[in-house]
């Protein structure tokens, strides 16, 4: 035990004696999660809108009014022509036209019919979709109005609720996610380095000649690794509720516990990678640009995992940050307690357990 | 220029001797770009739902067969009360409780109105808008069919009409992987382009190669250059493999000049290998250098414009967005590859590419001292 404590503190020493990269440690993660709080959203917002109205009367003009009231549009000045139309939307200067076609007004008090129709840019489908529904929406609106005169009979209204976010706040939905990433990255290679330096710079042979079991020097490498992500971990919370808003409605003990348990499997998962590789270029860049995409796509925080094919979203469920997301969402934003995440709990646990045990299988003790 | 072909003879061999990172390089940009696109997909099209019927009637079971029928919504739970519907959103399997009140088709039928509550999970701020906004017109369709069953025709004016019309350019089908195929090739070579050369001479300082070569005559833009052209060359192949890829795999040609396309890419990948060798010089170590790259690059990646529109950011981080060589990249190769834009189309992405390399590179060879 005394052995190991030394051991331990000798990582440490080696750890913080480093200050430009513990700077970095916790000035770019920090910097991260303001940024994405801020500049990330689900909304879709300032759309850039071409109006073109081949009528000119008073309805067009009324439509156009509404439209320029709501803050999803930036109306660009109007074109004339559908050749001007094509060439905007070429140059990316509009994600959507809206075309009124000539004598609206007319067909619309004469024959109670007219048309409109509207064009989006659909090399980006989603960001289409909901310009095309925030405009029909506009759209209902005013015939509504219209008919509002002759009040219709037999109406469901309907009430919304937003759950869990009545701000609609649109960030919300990233921090945790974001969160879980970021601290998914940095665990992983910090740790993927620490042991494939020593074989690197030779320092592992002394290592290796002293009585020491294995599991102890894992267990050395890991532990300063662990303070320094618990510590990376309560900053950027502390960031998140205090400057981005960002409730903690259920208990903040279960939420570092469960923090807690989640670098361990990243550590895990990163000395694992630190026994399998050569170099310190070949684990990070394993470790980075193997996992980042990887990571922000299976986490769940971008683009919802029930959509994926089957397949995928099997090895979703490999992705520890999937579960750990799933968790914070839960604790942090809903407020619930140990009894809904229990199952990511277990997940987790088995995840850390069985990635420690194999790098310890793999943990060679002569070098080669 | 005989010195600038030996340091890249040197540097080619240093990369190919290496098999396990010429794997990473070519190897895992390809199988992520094959797998990757299907993952991103954001088709709001499995909207979970819990419904709550109170009321029991012809009218709510009608109502529930029309959303279920639909195509957006998966119905996954008949609740007995929204406090057990609550535990469907709690557990993350339901997106979207529906309560038919009590008394529903009576109030309707009778009275000429009734309330529905709809609750949204919120946290996902775009399911919630677009599940939301599905459910609304569902519900508005079904009034209209109620409506019609009740009011016999003639005896009201008949209703002002807008008939909307939409249709989807570039890509009509509203597929999704056409749009993230190509922004998922970028941001591959991105990480390659930008790792490897963020570690490639800061790796020199920490193994001490670095000083012979500084005690050679070596000028400080030639040694860059060394190291830049092998790192520009494999970024070339990576994206050329890539394209192949987006076309064997998912269909998908460019309509518009490839010529266009690879100018682009070339330009690109000076300004991002500048970038890359930028941290090498200011960093002390792998480690250092690669979390500054990894700073970056997740900067880069989240607020490409891949993801999330850029559109709807505050200004502030429309101009950090604007500000990243990635961004462009990203913007034009959608542009040339989903709607045949030319080369005067993005001369203005192409100038800031330009700007972007040589301010990057000039850093680079100005930071770079041959004495520490």
């Amino acid at each position: 035990m005394k052995q190991l404590l030394v051991f331990i503190r000798k990582e440490f020493y080696h750890v913080f004696r480093d200050r430009r990269t513990l700077l970095i440690l916790f000035g770019l993660p920090t910097a991260q999660i303001m940024l994405f709080g801020y500049a990330l959203s689900s909304e879709v917002k300032n759309i850039n809108l071409a109006v073109v109205d081949f009528s000119k009367d008073v309805a067009t003009q009324q439509i156009i009014t509404k439209i320029q009231s709501s803050s999803y549009f930036n109306l660009q000045q109007s074109v004339l022509s559908y050749a001007d139309m094509e060439r905007a939307f070429r140059e990316g200067k509009i994600r959507a036209a809206i075309v009124f076609p000539t004598g609206f007004n007319d067909d619309l008090r004469h024959v109670n019919k007219a048309q409109i129709q509207l064009i989006a840019d659909a090399s980006d489908p989603n960001t289409a979709t909901t310009i095309t529904n925030y405009l029909t929406g506009i759209i209902g609106d005013y015939q509504q109005q219209i008919n509002a005169a002759a009040a219709l009979p037999y109406q469901i209204q309907t009430e919304t609720r937003m759950l869990y976010n009545p701000d609609m706040n649109g960030s919300l939905n990233f921090i945790p996610g974001v969160l879980a990433l970021i601290l998914m990255i940095v665990c992983t290679t910090l740790t993927s380095v620490s042991i494939v330096r020593e074989k690197e710079l030779g320092t592992m042979e002394v290592l290796l000649v002293s009585p020491f079991k294995p599991i102890l020097v894992l267990i050395a490498k890991a532990v300063p690794y662990l303070v320094l992500s618990l510590l990376d971990f309560a900053l950027i919370l502390v960031l998140a509720v205090f400057v981005l808003d960002v409730p903690v409605r259920g208990s903040v003990v279960l939420l570092f516990a469960e923090s807690t348990l989640f670098i361990i499997c990243c550590l895990s998962l990163g000395l694992l990678i630190s026994n399998i590789t050569a170099s310190q270029q070949v684990a990070m860049l394993a470790s980075m640009m193997g996992m980042m995409l990887p990571t922000i796509l299976f986490t769940g925080f971008m683009f919802p995992l029930e959509n994926m094919p089957l397949p995928l979203q099997l090895v979703s469920n490999i992705v520890p940050s999937r579960w750990y997301y799933l968790i914070v969402k839960a604790i942090m934003l809903k407020g619930l307690g140990f009894g809904a995440v229990w199952k990511e709990t277990v997940v987790l646990i088995g995840m850390a357990v069985g990635l420690l045990g194999i790098s310890l299988k793999n943990f060679n003790i002569r070098l080669a | 220029m005989r010195i600038l072909k030996f340091l890249l003879r040197k540097e080619f061999r240093q990369i190919f001797r290496d098999k396990s990172i010429l794997a990473m390089i070519f190897a895992m940009p390809s199988i992520q770009l094959i797998i990757l696109p299907l993952a991103a997909n954001f088709d709001v099209k499995n909207v979970n739902l819990a419904i709550v019927d109170n009321d029991h009637s012809t009218y709510s079971q009608r109502l529930i067969s029309k959303v279920g029928s639909s195509g957006y919504f998966r119905i996954i739970e008949a609740s007995h009360s929204f406090k057990e519907a609550l535990h469907t959103v709690e557990d993350n399997r339901a997106d979207l409780i529906m309560e038919i009140p009590a008394g529903f088709e009576r109030n309707l039928v009778r009275e000429g109105s009734q309330k529905l509550s709809l609750a949204v999970d919120a946290i996902n701020g775009t399911k919630a808008g677009l599940g939301g906004a599905y459910l609304n017109r569902i519900i508005g369709d079904f009034n209209g069919d109620v409506r019609l069953q009740w009011m016999q025709s003639g005896r009201f004016n008949e209703a002002t009409a807008i008939d909307v019309t939409s249709s989807n350019w570039f890509n009509p089908l509203g597929e999704y992987r056409f749009f993230m195929v190509p922004g998922i090739l970028v941001l591959l070579l991105t990480l390659v382009g930008g790792f490897l050369s963020a570690l490639n001479i800061v790796r020199e300082k920490e193994i001490g190669t670095i000083e012979q070569i500084n005690v050679t005559p070596i000028q400080k833009w030639q040694f860059i250059l060394g190291k830049m052209i092998p790192f520009w060359v494999l970024g070339m192949i990576v994206f050329t493999i890539g394209l192949l890829i987006a076309r064997l795999v998912y269909g998908i040609i460019p309509v518009g000049s490839l010529a266009t396309l690879y100018l682009f890419a070339g330009v690109y990948l000076v300004a991002l290998l500048g970038f890359g060798l930028l941290i090498s010089t200011y960093s002390d170590t792998q480690v250092q250098a690669m979390f500054v790259a990894f700073f970056f690059v997740m900067i880069f990646i989240l607020m490409s414009g891949l993801f999330t529109a850029i559109d709807s950011m505050p200004p502030w981080a429309r101009a950090i967005a604007y500000m990243t060589p990635v961004t462009h990249f990203i913007e034009v190769v959608r542009m040339i590859i989903l709607k045949g834009s030319g080369l005067a189309d993005v001369t203005r992405q192409l100038l800031y590419e330009i700007g972007f390399a040589i301010v990057l590179n000039g850093w680079a060879i100005w930071n770079y001292r041959k004495t520490n």
